[in-house]
């Protein structure tokens, strides 16, 4: 596998096409996948040389779920507790381009006010010049942390003892990023 | 000055969960301010068809003192190994509609006594897990009063242990309702 680090876009700050982007997350409920989305998301990519950094962040008040009370309870102190810890975070210094069009990042992932590092996987899609004539890439990511290390340990016993909710959760992110010019047509 | 209100879930005359929120009352330092909720009796039955606008007046009334105050002290008996139906009622009412209910981020802490040897820790516990079900924040300690009429006379509560702990207690809720006004001001 190659380990060489590529530039993973033109160099330049690019801004995030909050339409074109989700941020999403699965955990394992009951007998299925529940899944929820961030509608509020933001981000930033810069780069420059090989280096290429990332911001991002999601707020919590934006959480869908298809229930509000659900909804509710998601940003109470039981689980992300909104008011005191509004945004969810990431940042990262460190992307790498491996030659597959993979990228591997190490980042550090704030949750309910707690900072982990974490290692997150995914792809990037190459330059393209949209319509209006600006460069745009696609980045999707893609995690996994044990929630309760965050301090959402939220859960509930179902008849037989087991716990109704995972501690492990994905997140995943569709970013679509935004560059003027069209330099790289 | 920290406002909080009182919740007693007990109706009797001469509760010993009504005598331990005014030794709180006592007990709680200068800046703080613990007023009594005595309209608990009046909450009627919950009825979704009764829950339209206006709402009956002790309905809003309780939901209002909630609001109003910075934070909530609730006193629980037991029964039959959980929350009295009453304050279980008063409180299904002021949860709806769920996500915009008045206890929602609203600080709150549970103590509790019984005439029994574990001083309603299990209504204690059903009550916190209510609580953080319907969004409130929660302070996470637990207050048993257990043999409650041996800690308990006419001139009210004779445990200075229970006293200090509920000292600690009206401290400890009244310091997440001071953060929480702090987050507000920053916001």
């Amino acid at each position: 596998m190659s380990t060489a680090t590529l530039t993973i876009a033109p160099a330049g700050t690019w801004s995030l096409d909050p339409v074109h982007s989700r941020v999403d997350f699965e955990v394992s409920y009951l007998a299925g996948t529940f899944k929820g989305e961030f509608h509020e998301v933001g981000a930033e990519l810069t780069v420059d040389g090989e280096r290429a950094s990332l911001e991002g962040t999601a707020k919590v008040a934006s959480v869908d779920v298809k229930d509000e009370n659900l909804s509710a309870h998601l940003q109470s102190p039981d689980f992300f507790d909104a008011e005191r810890h509004p945004e969810l975070r990431f940042a990262t210094e460190d992307i790498r381009l491996h030659g597959d069009g993979k990228v591997s990042v190490n980042g550090e992932l704030t949750i309910r006010g707690v900072t982990k590092p974490v290692q997150v996987t995914g792809t990037v899609t190459p330059p393209i010049v949209d319509y209006m004539g600006n460069d745009r890439i696609g980045l999707n990511l893609t995690t996994s942390v044990d929630r309760t290390e965050f301090g959402v340990d939220w859960n509930q016993p179902i008849p037989s003892g087991d716990p109704a909710l995972a501690n492990d959760v994905t997140i995943l992110a569709e970013l679509q990023f935004v560059k003027p010019g069209g330099e790289t047509s | 000055m920290t406002r909080i209100l009182g919740i007693s879930g007990s109706l009797r005359r001469d509760s010993h969960n009504t005598t331990l929120l005014r030794a709180a009352a006592e007990a709680a330092g200068p800046d703080i301010e613990l007023e009594l909720y005595d309209g608990l009796k009046e909450i009627p039955p919950y009825d979704e068809d009764d829950d339209v606008h206006p709402r009956p007046a002790s309905v809003a009334g309780l939901a209002s003192a909630i609001a109003d105050a910075d934070a909530v002290l609730f006193a629980t008996p037991e029964y039959n190994a959980s929350i009295p139906g009453q304050l279980k009622n008063a409180i299904d009412w002021v949860s709806r509609p769920v996500a915009t209910n008045v206890l929602r981020n609203k600080p709150v802490a549970v103590v509790g006594a019984s005439t029994g040897a574990f001083g309603a820790v299990w209504a204690q516990a059903e009550l916190r897990k209510v609580l953080a079900a319907l969004g409130a924040r929660v302070v996470d300690l637990e207050l048993p009063v257990p043999h409650a009429h041996t800690r308990i006379d006419e001139g009210g509560l004779t445990d200075d242990e229970i006293r200090a702990g509920l000292a600690d207690a009206v401290e400890a809720l009244a310091s997440e309702a001071r953060q929480r006004e702090r987050v507000k001001v920053v916001a």
